[in-house]
């Protein structure tokens, strides 16, 4: 799958404020005034940022508004709705905190949660896709529930919390990458199948429709720095998952904890980068790629 | 709204006949034809006169080398177009209605007046039968040429989609696959019609026909014994030549 650099933009850093969010509304860090206002304007610039980056590669980004009337149906639809949903009331509770020392309790739990409802509902607008086999399974939303809760923690400054849950995501993310790389095969899809010439005899892609290039490749048929994946699995482990465990390990300081959050939204960017280059669309099949 | 409907009321759809396919690419040509002209934004092409042309196809002609485990390869004409699945993924994950599946007919078509541009249902379509419009910005895809196949402006044989209509091998049949007796049903429990990607669960209206079996050429050439080298050893200034260029 072509990695639109908006798309990756948006899912991370939506992923890193919504977390950020369910943080807040936890109340942990519980502040106010001055300090909240920073914490709620950085979660506010992730989110809402991501959100801004996303419709930059609709074709038609006018007509977004409607993309709020299927929620019946589409995940799309459930996370421009979920979204919207958290961030009003996040909103309202961040104004209690900041401008009137209160914490609305009800309303923060609830935005909290709404808030990880966008990034799941966000991960299964990958994971619903049977033709990317990579994507179709439950540890797509793992992956991005785990990411977005411990980048949050980071952010929030829980360092215990921190710590154990950015541990765990990147176990999550090692599994995703293992068990994704068996999907496509286990999908039962080739060439044979998506052809049913298979009973004749070897199948091989002969002649493509047109001699130059359309839609269909440039969109799904990526392949470029496919064979530098396993050198870039290890430094996005690295980064968003081993340099800010140490660095949260050492004696806190807000430099080390700076560089933590750096070095773990390189890695998550990475990572996410991977997530779309090595997905196989299986209409990849009928042009001979993969 | 994008829920697929529970039934409907026909199921049209085509029926392609990969034995009799030729691979002309004329259905390409004819789909592009009207389908700029008529529903819909042009399917725009991009520096088509240039190094690099690319444009939008609703309808894509690949070819295939198939190897039997004896005998000579075959070569299979493959047209592929929108299946207009039962089960459409692509419908169901469209966020702002604008991809439908009709329910008098089974058609699944863009509504590109809703339609955002966000390559979503492209992504689920396993097939590749839909494309985003780089000039327009829309999704396009298969219309069955809903403009046509209704169309009481045209005469009756031209009610059919014009990749069918255009096709000069027969290859491609049109017709309510919903119903049993039409003559496209009846093809396709004759001739063992397929589902494409069976395991993608998209239940797909489209048949496809296999190439029907090759004819088993038996060796039945009387003047082939006839006609074996009689001479073993040659003779004569060529056997001469032979000889001295093997000793050099």
């Amino acid at each position: 799958m072509h990695p639109a650099p908006s798309v990756i933009f948006f899912s991370v850093f939506s992923g890193l404020g919504f977390g950020l969010l369910f943080w807040l509304g936890l109340g942990w860090p519980s502040s106010t005034g001055v300090v909240a206002f920073v914490f709620f304007a950085i979660a506010y610039l992730l989110a809402v940022g991501g959100l801004i980056a996303s419709t930059f590669h609709l074709g038609q980004p006018k007509r977004a508004l409607k993309a709020f009337s299927q929620w019946k149906t589409s995940w799309l639809s459930r996370e421009a709705i979920c979204a919207v949903a958290a961030l009003i009331l996040m909103a309202v509770y961040g104004a209690g905190a900041v401008f009137y020392n209160q914490h609305w309790r009800v309303i923060g739990v609830l935005g909290g949660l709404l808030s990880l409802g966008t990034v799941f509902t966000t991960s299964m607008i990958y994971a619903q896709i049977k033709a990317v086999p990579r994507w179709h399974m439950p540890l797509t939303p793992l992956n991005f529930l785990s990411l977005s809760v411990a980048g949050g923690a980071l952010l929030a400054g829980q360092v215990t919390w921190a710590l154990w849950l950015i541990a765990i995501a990147g176990g999550i993310q090692l599994a995703t990458w293992v068990i994704g790389d068996t999907r496509f095969a286990a999908s039962g899809t080739t060439l044979a199948s998506a052809t049913q010439l298979g009973g004749i005899g070897q199948v091989r892609a002969f002649e493509p429709p047109h001699t130059g290039t359309n839609f269909l490749l440039r969109e799904f048929v990526y392949v470029i720095g496919r064979k530098h994946a396993f050198k870039l699995r290890v430094i996005a482990l690295l980064l968003m998952c081993v340099v800010p465990v140490i660095l949260l390990l050492v004696p806190f300081s807000h430099m080390a904890g700076g560089l933590a959050v750096l070095a773990h939204v390189a890695g998550v960017l990475t990572a996410r980068w991977l997530f779309f280059a090595q997905a196989e669309h299986v209409v990849g099949l009928y042009y001979g790629k993969r | 709204m994008t829920e697929l409907p529970l039934q409907t009321r026909k199921k049209l759809g085509l029926v392609i006949d990969l034995d009799t396919c030729v691979g002309c690419h004329a259905c390409v040509i004819s789909c592009k034809g009207w389908n700029t002209e008529n529903y819909g934004v042009p399917l725009s092409d991009q520096d088509a006169y240039g190094a690099a042309p690319s444009g939008t196809f609703l309808n894509r002609v690949h070819s295939y080398e198939v190897q039997p485990d004896t005998g000579p390869a075959q070569l299979v004409h493959f047209p592929k177009s929108c299946l207009h699945c039962e089960d459409a993924p692509c419908v169901t994950v469209c966020p702002t209605g604008a991809s439908y599946k009709r329910v008098e007919d089974g058609i699944v078509l863009v509504n590109e007046s809703d339609c955002i541009g966000c390559s979503l249902c492209a992504w689920a379509c396993p097939y590749g039968a839909r494309e985003l419009d780089q000039a327009a910005g829309v999704m396009k895809k298969c219309t069955l040429c809903v403009d046509r196949i209704y169309n009481d402006n045209l005469p009756q044989e031209d009610r059919i989609p014009a990749c069918v209509r255009t096709c000069p091998s027969g290859a491609r049949h049109f017709g309510d696959l919903g119903d049993p007796d039409s003559d496209v049903s009846q093809l396709v429990a004759d001739r063992g019609g397929v589902d494409l990607m069976p395991e993608m669960g998209t239940k797909p209206v489209n048949k496809y026909l296999p190439p029907r079996p090759k004819d088993q050429m038996p060796d039945i050439d009387v003047l082939a014994p006839f006609l074996a080298p009689v001479a073993t050893e040659a003779k004569g200034f060529l056997g001469w030549l032979d000889r001295t260029l093997d000793k050099i």
